[in-house]
């Protein structure tokens, strides 16, 4: 037996199973709406019930978005797939049977690249390949009194608004290897279903839910470990924290000797760990067939390449792009990627002549403080991004100093405009004359003459004085540059 | 006159020249329907009220001079698994005894918006499932014709309708002969149509990728009136056709010279196939071959595999489709459960009779990990080649010929304690239903019993015109009714 020093460093190895919410008008399968948040059962119908003699008809708007999902995770779209019935026994499921994809899903063989970044580590890239993508129907709701769970509740009422919502599952390969990697993956899935308008990714409203597959095992070389599922992350550092707790777990346990059983356990946020919820052990038997009530899905060359035309540039590529083409560093081209609104922003303000990384900085600071404290959208932000590209030309072009740009900063933003007319109209435009600043230096050194006097006997620091008061007397107008170098030269004598 | 000569469009002239009224019809159907249910118990619920005020309101459409739908007062009977708003559909099960849908059918949209006037819900086998309509938890349907035998099933109820003249015609749904076996044991005609032809939106599902609704009338004629207005596609169900939909009564006086009627050798090799029916069919082919037709002798090796594979994929089906029955939403509930899952349980267990719960179990075993291959996806796989034995035959014949059952209607309680044997009453209905095939039940004579006997006549896909054609023609000429034994409740 090796000897524990030369044994392999452990190593996680996880998969995220993703259901994300195609945010259509109506459900799967028929008419009644996808609204979230009203009374229960105010979004039912016949077909959603399950009532004898219904039948399910595949809403096209689904399966647009479900191909459009697909071809942004580099899946290969199938000519023909199915739809079968897994079942079981459960209230919130009114047939009890849900329909979903099983062995011939809509997509198959895909990958994403992600940009794994944390603090104090070094950024890197990473591909994750993508095992599938399936439609399926979300089940209702099951609302418990006397507990929060099923066994122990005096009773249970269930909400079917939920019930028949469009759901596109996501499998990912194991290709994971830590909490932060899950993290970035199950952030970068919400991120392109975002651009891709296909869902909100809301993972509070439960829009975007993860389930996460987790074993370890000594080194990349070593089979599997047990697979333990980890279920009711809602946010994405509940994920990381998830998969590392979870990691220290089962090390520790066959550190220790113990086993690690396949189950399914929940992290509790409030206690920050994972609790067995029950054993896989008895695996399930979903009695999987295909669905009699509908026919094959056919999805032809002609719509993949009409849809496929209307995929956004995703942003990946667009984070490649400002790193590469707009030369921004890797961190801006990572903030102003995060949400396609910002993008589009930024990238109408370079449209209309603004240097990128001037713009990048007023957009990832001032901009985007303001749009988020203020929950505006970038879409309807009153400072028009032609007309912060109008600012940032004045400030390249020396016309105002940043510190004027900043005062009309708040006003813009409120009530937009063209910078260049307030600037104007004001007469906040720089002093760049020399002629004009040796005046007012001049008036300066006359009115301090102890402290020239200083200066003058070594004080060198005193510069920074005279520049205050320089400033404080053009109202910062002064082209600093052009200031400094003046009152050197005159402060020397 | 015959009463089968007075067809719908026989009535619709009287209808529409005022020599009757559809409040006549209606009630002179509704008393024959009075008198015999006693005796026949083939209806779930008459709707005697409702038929009258709409018969009312019909006449007074007609007076109005308002333009009528083609069954424009012509009372009809649906079998009690297709959903009527606001009337119960129980499928004859405690499980929907009290459910009362909040829609309607698409096929019985369709005869309502033609005019027809509903008279009451038939009775059937439990879920569709079974060939006597004794499995009913409403009691069985007895025979018209004597009532100590069987009606067939499990459309029971909407064949003895017809042959009682409670009705002038009626719908029934047809999973592996559940139209046609009753339609031969009641000696009325009925057909079921290509799967598709007709929406299943509003057919409480028993196999759904078999299902097919379809009419019973006392004639050819009326069963292509009934399929001229249930046909056609449907937004709301998938699996219809998106088929254009022909005038099913244009052809069938064309003469059926020179067509080929193909002879299936291995029906009538089958085993426990009665010499009565047996000898009254090959009769029935010489009448056919008499007008002009050209007999072939076809094969179809796979034919008698089909009850076995009928048997894992309709159970298969079945488990699915009746999973919904659960008590949490609607339907029967069992009382006092101490948990979810005995409330569940028990009410599945109380709620459905032996017959469906047999047939949920087999169908869960058939789906179940470890037997899926052995018989779910084989049974699939049988269905292929069956069908390919009907696209081969229907590359040399224009249609074919078997006896709908392999025997006359059996007495009441014959089967009880052997499900086998009653299976086998669907051995020549069932394969049409794998292939997805149009076919007719027409009756074609009479055992010595007294008996009504049905011949089996089946098309190539989305040829009803053909098959309608063909059955008229032998219809017209046979006259099998002609010499008909008595029966005091078949009028």
């Amino acid at each position: 037996m090796a000897d524990a020093a030369t044994q392999p460093a452990w190593e996680a190895v996880i998969g995220l199973e993703t259901h994300v919410q195609l945010g259509t008008d109506s459900k799967i399968f028929t008419a009644a709406s996808t609204t979230f948040g009203d009374d229960p059962n105010t979004h039912i119908d016949p077909v959603v019930c399950g009532l004898p003699g219904t039948l399910p008809v595949l809403n096209q708007k689904v399966l647009e978005y479900a191909v459009k999902a697909a071809m942004a995770l580099n899946l290969n779209i199938a000519e023909h797939s199915k739809f079968d019935r897994k079942q079981y026994f459960y209230p919130d499921l009114p047939k009890n049977y849900q329909i979903s994809q099983y062995d011939e899903p809509i997509a198959e063989e895909g990958w994403i690249e992600v940009e794994v970044a944390e603090k104090g580590k070094d950024t890197y890239l990473k591909t994750i390949g993508i095992e599938r993508l399936h439609m399926e129907e979300d089940a209702g709701k099951l609302v418990h009194a006397g507990s929060d769970r099923l066994a122990g509740s005096t009773h249970s009422l269930v909400d079917y608004n939920r019930a028949g919502v469009a759901l596109a599952e996501i499998v990912s390969k194991p290709d994971l290897r830590t909490g932060r990697e899950a993290a970035e993956y199950a952030s970068e899935i919400r991120r392109i279903m975002r651009y891709l308008g296909v869902s909100d990714g809301n993972m509070q409203e439960g829009s975007l839910r993860c389930d996460v597959n987790i074993s370890v095992r000594r080194g990349p070389n070593a089979p599997f470990g047990t697979k333990v599922e980890i279920k009711n992350m809602n946010s994405f550092s509940a994920i990381q924290k998830a998969c590392e707790y979870e990691i220290k777990r089962q090390i520790k346990a066959y550190e220790t000797g113990e086993q690690i059983v396949q189950e399914t356990r929940l992290w509790d946020e409030g206690k920050q760990l994972t609790k067995s919820m029950r054993s896989k052990e008895g695996a399930s038997d979903y009695r999987y067939f295909p669905d009699p009530d509908l026919g094959p899905i056919e999805v032809s060359a002609d719509q993949r390449e009409s849809w496929r035309a209307e995929l956004p540039e995703l942003p990946a590529v667009k984070r490649h792009r400002y790193a590469d083409d707009l030369g921004l560093s890797q961190y801006d081209a990572r903030v102003l990627t995060d949400e396609r609104p910002m993008a589009d922003y930024f990238e109408a303000v370079v449209g209309a002549g603004a240097d990128a990384k001037l713009a990048a900085n007023w957009i990832t600071g001032d901009i985007a403080a303001h749009v988020n404290s203020n929950r505006l959208s970038y879409a309807e932000l009153p400072f028009r991004p032609e007309q912060l590209a109008e600012m940032v030309q004045l400030i390249d072009g020396g016309k105002i100093s940043g510190k004027i740009a900043k005062e009309i900063l708040p006003e813009l933003l409120e009530k937009g405009g063209s910078p260049k007319a307030i600037v104007d109209e004001r007469g906040l435009g720089m002093i760049s004359d020399p002629a004009a600043i040796e005046a007012i230096v001049d008036e300066l050194l006359g009115a301090h003459p102890d402290e020239v006097e200083a200066f003058r006997g070594g004080k060198t620091k005193l510069q920074g004085f005279f520049v205050g008061q320089l400033m404080k007397k053009t109202g910062g107008k002064a082209d600093p540059k052009l200031a400094n170098q003046i009152l050197s030269k005159k402060l020397k004598g | 006159m015959d009463r089968r000569d007075m067809t719908i469009s026989a009535w619709r002239q009287q209808l529409q020249s005022g020599e009757v009224s559809s409040r006549e019809l209606v009630d002179q159907h509704l008393k024959r329907l009075e008198s015999s249910e006693p005796s026949l118990n083939a209806f779930v619920e008459v709707t005697a009220e409702k038929a009258r005020a709409e018969a009312l309101r019909i006449d007074e459409a007609r007076a109005a001079g308002k333009e009528l739908g083609p069954l424009g007062g012509v009372p009809l009977a649906i079998k009690d698994n297709l959903c009527t708003k606001g009337v119960r559909t129980t499928c004859s099960s405690r499980m929907l005894e009290q459910f009362v849908p909040p829609y309607e059918s698409t096929v019985t949209e369709r005869l309502w918006q033609a005019g027809g006037v509903l008279v009451g819900k038939t009775n059937l086998d439990e879920f569709a499932m079974g060939g006597s309509t004794e499995t009913s938890a409403f009691g069985a349907t007895q025979n018209p014709w004597n009532t100590a035998y069987v009606p067939g099933g499990s459309s029971g109820g909407s064949a003895a309708a017809v042959a009682a003249g409670s009705c002038v015609a009626s719908l029934g749904s047809d999973t592996g002969g559940s139209i046609r076996q009753p339609a031969s044991f009641c000696g009325v005609v009925g057909l079921k149509p290509t799967y598709g032809r007709v929406s299943r939106w509003g057919l409480v599902a028993f196999a759904s990728s078999l299902d097919q609704v379809g009419p019973f009338a006392g004639s050819v004629a009326d069963v292509a009136e009934l399929l001229q207005v249930i046909a056609g596609p449907d937004p709301r169900d998938s699996t219809c056709l998106d088929a254009s939909v022909p005038d099913f009564s244009a052809g069938l006086n064309q003469p059926i010279k020179g067509l080929k009627v193909g002879v299936i050798k291995e029906c009538f090799d089958a085993e426990g196939l009665d010499a009565e029916v047996k000898a009254s069919v090959q009769a029935s082919a010489a009448q056919l071959e008499a007008l002009g037709a050209e007999l072939v002798e076809v094969s179809c090796p796979r034919f008698n595999d089909g009850i076995a594979t009928y048997y894992v994929i309709a159970p298969s089906e079945a488990s699915a489709n009746l999973a919904r029955y659960d008590g949490v939403k609607y339907g029967f509930r069992a009382e006092d459960a101490e948990s979810l899952a005995a409330m569940t349980a028990r009410s599945r267990a109380e709620g459905f009779g032996a017959e469906v719960q047999r047939r949920i179990l087999i169908g869960t075993y058939a789906l179940s990990a470890g037997y899926v291959d052995a018989y779910y996806k084989k049974a699939q796989q049988v269905r292929t080649l069956i069908r390919r034995d009907f696209d081969a035959a229907f590359q040399s014949v224009d249609v074919l010929l078997t006896p709908t059952a392999p025997s006359t209607a059996f007495k009441a309680g014959a089967h009880a304690d052997d499900p086998l044997a009653m299976y086998l009453a669907d051995l020549l209905t069932i394969p049409v239903n794998l292939a997805g095939l149009p076919a007719i039940s027409v009756p074609c004579g009479f055992s010595a019993a007294g008996l009504p006997i049905g011949m089996q006549l089946i098309g190539n896909v989305l040829d009803e015109p053909r098959l309608l054609q063909v059955a008229h023609q032998y219809e017209q000429a046979a006259q099998v009714f002609a010499s008909r034994p008595e029966a005091a409740l078949v009028p």
